[in-house]
């Protein structure tokens, strides 16, 4: 799951620099990572650091003020309409369509991403087959529980198989049994070769990753493995990490950044 | 033991919406010196249940009194006395930080320095960006400025839905650290989160999910209540060890938990020690000769997994014990 140098095809992402300024406010401060093929790349941060700003970017949806980053192997600042079919996206708040039903859902997607009829049906069948949703097929989406309706936002994210998927705390609110259940398809999906950005304020899911990056401030202050990180910072969870990164000096929240633009 | 007199009480509430019952038969009581959480994720019923308290919904059966006030008939005591955080954002975004508490404030005929002793807890937080936006914080931050709403009207108990849901782990931790500051001042307090790890956090949880209380404890005699030898389990390949560790004869479940996996044994009268040694040497064979496994207490999440759990739900194939 953690591809080797070696490795012949281009990084999923390639940032390097990236910043993103909005009036005098630097919310995203020259970062640079790269996340490779297959990995499950963990993006955390406190609420205002900077995730969601980075994501937009990262997503075409965005225009770096400064930097760059290449994301399944295109610009993200001069071909974002490339990136954006070659990625997948999900997160709570922006997921399927209530009002249609499972089946309309994905054709409704795959039509998006220009699959053809024949690819539509083939992939959903498969899709509910693997979810074992077969029987929900034409119930409507806003019907179903919010596991559910998670874990096959997911699975119509990856309809049109794109290299990586970016997954936007999938998974909050959920029960812990989904929430898990949740987990296990992003390892299957990761498997098969698609790569994961993933944020969540579950920091036993940080644990879950291949490499995790925390954001302070606009800038990425760690990134490696999970264990690796523990060992450097001497601490026995992530979330001691991440708790002794966001608030270094142990003053508390007098260190927020304003979040202009960045919506958690 | 809680004094029930003047806390909350809840008889067979029932509410339905379109025929589903989002509450269906909930009964607690809580007492005026009590910390409580409800514990469960989205859907479950605990936004349901905070509006009937807080009078904003009437049920459709059953009864629940506040600070010994009928909801449904004393509600106008009832809002005057309580200090309400709803689950969704309802701030003025273009107000700042400091207009929103004064506009609270004025609404109930008071001022931010006549009650600043009850919000500085919270409110000092949020006093350094009082000129900013309120739309321009953080999500921290947002639900700091929200509570100090909440409380600026001096109330005799907060009831507050969600207030750390899609907050980071640090803010989620001052959060509570001032609701433990507010309830060691006296101030009763009910809240709802889906996190499980916040349980710890509160004097007594119940734990709800599809509109029912699923039990009501500390949170440690809840996790004293797991009746199943529990493990955690280690190695390097974590997904492949979760695949094969649910194909032991034994499993009864087998779930990630951060770094470990839990293993609960299908045998409630096993020695733990044993189940150690008999899983190590069974994960040898199988090829894995880096396992650590030890046995532990259960947390709240074990329990909550395993009173929800069904057989399909919990994580075991087919045919295997538990099922």
């Amino acid at each position: 799951m953690c591809p080797t140098v070696s490795q012949v095809p281009e990084p999923s992402i390639i940032a390097e620099d990236l910043t993103r300024r909005f009036d005098d406010f630097t919310a995203v401060d020259r970062i640079s990572f790269t996340v490779q093929r297959g990995e499950v790349f963990g993006f955390l941060g406190a609420n205002g650091a900077g995730k969601t700003t980075a994501i937009r970017m990262l997503t075409g949806l965005l225009t770096p003020t400064q930097g760059s980053a290449r994301v399944a192997s295109y610009d993200v600042a001069s071909q974002p309409e490339a990136v954006k079919r070659r990625i997948g996206y999900m997160s709570q708040r922006f997921a399927l369509y209530d009002d249609l039903t499972v089946r309309e859902n994905a054709r409704l997607y795959g039509g998006i991403y220009g699959l053809s009829n024949r690819q539509i049906r083939e992939r959903t069948q498969r899709l509910l087959e693997r979810l074992g949703f077969q029987h929900a097929a034409d119930a409507r989406v806003g019907s179903l529980p919010l596991g559910w309706k998670q874990k096959l936002s997911f699975s119509v994210a990856l309809l049109h198989k794109p290299e990586i998927v970016f997954l936007d705390e999938p998974t909050s609110g959920v029960d812990p049994i989904t929430r898990r259940q949740f987990w296990e398809m992003i390892y299957e999906a990761a498997e098969d070769g698609t790569t994961i950005l993933v944020t969540t304020h579950y920091m036993d899911e940080a644990e879950y990753c291949d490499r995790i990056s925390i954001m302070v401030a606009g800038r990425i202050e760690a990134l490696s493995t999970p264990s690796e990180l523990k060992r450097s910072y001497g601490a026995s969870t992530v979330e001691e990490v991440f708790v002794r990164l966001a608030r270094p000096d142990g003053m508390g929240p007098t260190n927020s950044r304003p979040s202009n633009g960045d919506a958690t | 033991m809680p004094e029930y007199d003047a806390g909350v009480r809840a008889e067979n509430l029932v509410k339905r919406f379109d025929g589903e019952a989002a509450l269906d038969g909930i009964s607690f009581e809580i007492g005026a010196d009590e910390l409580f959480g409800f514990i469960g994720p989205d859907g479950a019923g605990k936004t349901t249940l905070f509006r009937i308290l807080v009078s904003l919904l009437v049920p459709d059966e059953g009864r629940a009194d506040v600070l010994g006030y009928d909801v449904v008939s004393q509600y106008r005591e009832i809002r005057r006395r309580v200090g309400y955080m709803p689950g969704r954002f309802s701030l003025y975004g273009d107000l700042s930080v400091e207009e929103n508490v004064r506009f609270f404030a004025s609404v109930f005929g008071t001022t931010i320095d006549e009650q600043y002793d009850i919000i500085a807890p919270v409110y000092s937080q949020v006093e350094p960006f009082k000129h900013r936006r309120a739309a321009d914080l953080s999500g921290g931050m947002k639900q700091k400025l929200a509570l100090s709403c909440a409380l600026v009207h001096r109330p005799d108990i907060l009831i507050l839905d969600e207030p750390t849901t899609g907050v980071d782990a640090v803010s989620r931790g001052e959060f509570w650290d001032v609701l433990q500051e507010l309830k060691t001042g006296g101030l009763p307090i009910l809240v709802s989160t889906p996190y499980m790890d916040e349980a710890s956090r509160c004097d007594r949880i119940a734990l709800i999910q599809n509109g029912t209380i699923l039990t009501t404890n500390t949170p440690s005699a809840i996790g004293e209540g797991y009746t199943k030898p529990l493990l955690a389990v280690r190695a390097d390949d974590r997904f492949r060890l979760l695949q094969t560790l649910r194909t032991f004869p034994h499993a009864f479940a087998v779930f990630p938990f951060g770094e470990d996996l839990h293993y609960t044994d299908a045998r409630p009268h096993m020695n733990p020690g044993d189940i150690v040694r008999e899983v190590t040497n069974w994960l040898a064979d199988a090829g894995f000769d880096d396992v650590q496994a030890r046995p532990i207490a259960a947390d709240v999440e074990d329990v909550f997994m395993a009173m929800m759990g069904d057989g399909e739900h919990y994580g075991v194939p087919d045919g295997q014990p538990g099922a």
